[in-house]
């Protein structure tokens, strides 16, 4: 009736505690972004992620922020942004602080974090994903 | 049965509240006076000014949906309502003002001159005179607020394009630059010739330094002075977490107004001033450890308002119709904060600050509420949930004030009557 077999249990049992490790990897890795976003980010982009208007850009709801290009994310996290920009139709007049000591996997949490907050639903930013935006933003530069 | 009685005539007062609250379009005010909302969703509107027929120009920080970015308001049946809007001008920005029959506003880098008719319609509004160009718009506190003295000259907010003048703006360690290089060309007020075309930065005066950032100014023709209101430096706590917590950071520096002699230096980014303190104290991209007192060559403020409200817009009652109390004393009108993040924003709203003998008294009251039109009142926790935020003022023939918001773009009329 009960048909299993030893290595049949193992695979299981390995593959569940995998997708266990993974959740609360995927988890604790939010709880560290949400950490690193109100401790440097959330005074400008506020609790909301609503911004302020004509200085600070909305995060949530933002084509960017919710878009493919992690590139620029990754970016705009680490090294600030002060461009005269349209973001969404508007442009605002605050300067973004530069994070030169934030590292790939805080720039990763933090990504993931605001990509999956208040209404945005886009999916996690891995530390490879951060690493090979760095490697293109250097190239970028030479 | 009772408690449905008394549940009916909670209704009933929550009700008329809010028609009452309606009826003053939301503000709260001191006994007497009455508002009325005077324009909305005009567009991104900045300062206001008036005629002596009471047109009302606005200025817009951007085109609105009209693709204009001045506006022209009348009230023709003189209900406190306009209702007749026109506009022109694609050229975003902060001021404007209107000096006899001559029209003056200002894109983020320039000061243009229009003419008006006898019915104050603008009669070149696609060929206005350049009055002044070239002024530094780095985007950071880039609006150029303008007033006149009682003769011609015009004075013009440049504001420092910066936090603290770091040699990497915003970025935690960076020291300060010695001296700030920015203060040869910003962060501080440039008086022109209100009546010569094509001026330069070599045409005019630096007025006063060592203010970082004003975007409410007026001249007091009381005793022939003026006056300007600094929005102050951001972020001590972000960048100083050893020396300044969280709640430290929600109460410093002090938001502050000044009687601006020539030559005046506020101390920007040397100084700020601790209202708590009552001093001007170092700042720590300069050596400051939040307790050391800053030099005294630099100028004191006349009144300390609380951090981050961001004043916007100064203006000196001169009318008849308030109470005696506000004659010759100043309106100043706060954006309302983000920079109290995590704690609740401030501001929101327009205060009153009282003058006796010509010199503020060092206190000030708040005069208009609820702009930002939250629930009973509660506190802003995030800005951009603030339904209005206050920014023009100016004074009508009648004596009425006027408020303006550049969120939703209204324009509140104020008035006063026994
Ligand atoms: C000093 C205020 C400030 C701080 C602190 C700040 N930002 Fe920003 N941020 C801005 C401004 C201003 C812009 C837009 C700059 C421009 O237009 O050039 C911006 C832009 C962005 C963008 C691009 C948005 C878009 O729609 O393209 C992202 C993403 C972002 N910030 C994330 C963050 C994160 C994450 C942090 C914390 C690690 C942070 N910011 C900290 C002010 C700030």
């Amino acid at each position: 009736m009960v048909n299993f077999s030893i290595k049949g249990f193992i695979k299981l049992a390995v593959f569940i505690s995998f997708l266990g490790m993974a959740q609360s990897g995927n988890a604790q890795n939010k709880i560290n972004g949400k950490k690193i976003f109100e401790t440097r980010c959330l005074v400008c982009h506020q609790s909301d992620g609503g911004g302020v208007p004509n200085m600070n850009p909305p995060l949530d709801g933002s084509t960017n922020v919710n878009g493919k290009d992690i590139a620029r994310l990754v970016k705009i996290i680490r090294n600030g942004y002060d461009e005269r920009v349209a973001l969404d139709g508007m442009y605002y007049n605050n300067a973004m602080t530069a994070n030169p000591d934030l590292k790939e996997d805080a720039i990763a949490d933090v990504l993931t974090y605001i990509r999956a907050s208040w209404s945005n639903k886009a999916g996690a930013v891995t530390i490879s994903q951060v690493k090979a935006a760095l490697l293109k933003n250097k190239a970028a530069k030479k | 049965m009772k408690k449905q009685i008394q549940l009916l005539s909670m209704a009933i007062f929550a009700f008329c509240m809010n028609v009452i609250a309606q009826e003053n379009a939301g503000l709260t005010l001191p006994t007497g006076f009455k508002a009325s909302l005077y324009a909305n969703n005009i567009g991104t509107a900045r300062h206001i000014a008036i005629t002596k027929s009471g047109v009302v120009f606005a200025k817009l920080n951007n085109p609105n949906k009209e693709g204009n970015s001045i506006v022209r308001l009348e009230d023709a049946n003189n209900d406190g309502v306009a209702d007749k809007m026109n506009g022109w001008a694609k050229y975003g920005g902060t001021g404007i003002y209107v000096k006899g029959n001559s029209l003056y506003a200002s894109s983020n880098e320039a000061i243009f001159k229009y003419e008006l008719n006898s019915k104050d319609e603008v009669v070149n509004p696609l060929t206005p005179q350049t009055i002044v160009s070239g002024l530094l718009d780095r985007r950071q506190h880039n609006s150029k607020s303008i007033t006149f003295d009682k003769g011609n000259n015009i004075y013009v907010n440049i504001g420092a394009y910066s936090n603290a003048c770091q040699v990497e703006d915003r970025k935690a360690g960076s020291q300060g630059r010695v001296p700030c290089n920015i203060l040869d060309s910003a962060g501080g007020i440039w008086k022109f010739d209100g009546t010569k075309e094509n001026q330069t930065y070599k045409d005019g005066k630096r007025y006063a330094t060592g203010l970082r950032n004003v975007v409410g100014l007026d001249w007091n023709n009381e005793t022939n002075q003026l006056y300007v209101a600094q929005h102050g430096r951001d972020q001590l706590n972000s960048f100083y977490p050893n020396l300044y917590t969280d709640a430290q950071n929600a109460e410093l520096p002090a938001e502050t107004f000044y009687a601006i002699n020539e030559g005046d230096n506020a101390g920007w980014p040397y100084v700020y001033y601790d209202p708590s303190q009552h001093k001007k104290i170092v700042s720590p991209e300069y050596g400051g450890d939040g307790m050391k007192e800053g030099s005294s060559e630099f100028k004191d403020p006349a009144v300390a308002f609380p951090a981050h409200m961001a004043p916007m817009a100064v203006l000196f009652y001169t009318g008849n119709q308030f109470p005696a109390k506000y004659k010759n004393g100043a309106f100043i009108s706060f954006h309302g904060s983000w920079n109290r993040s995590p704690l609740p924003q401030e501001g929101f709203f327009v205060a009153f600050i009282p003058f006796k003998n010509g010199k503020a008294t060092g206190e000030w009251e708040i005069f208009a509420n609820g702009f930002a039109g939250t629930e009973n009142g509660a506190k802003v926790t995030n800005t951009s949930k603030a339904k209005a935020r206050p920014c023009g003022l100016a004074q009508g023939p009648d004596g009425s004030i006027y408020v303006s918001d550049d969120t939703k773009g209204s324009i509140f009329k104020i008035s006063y009557s026994k």
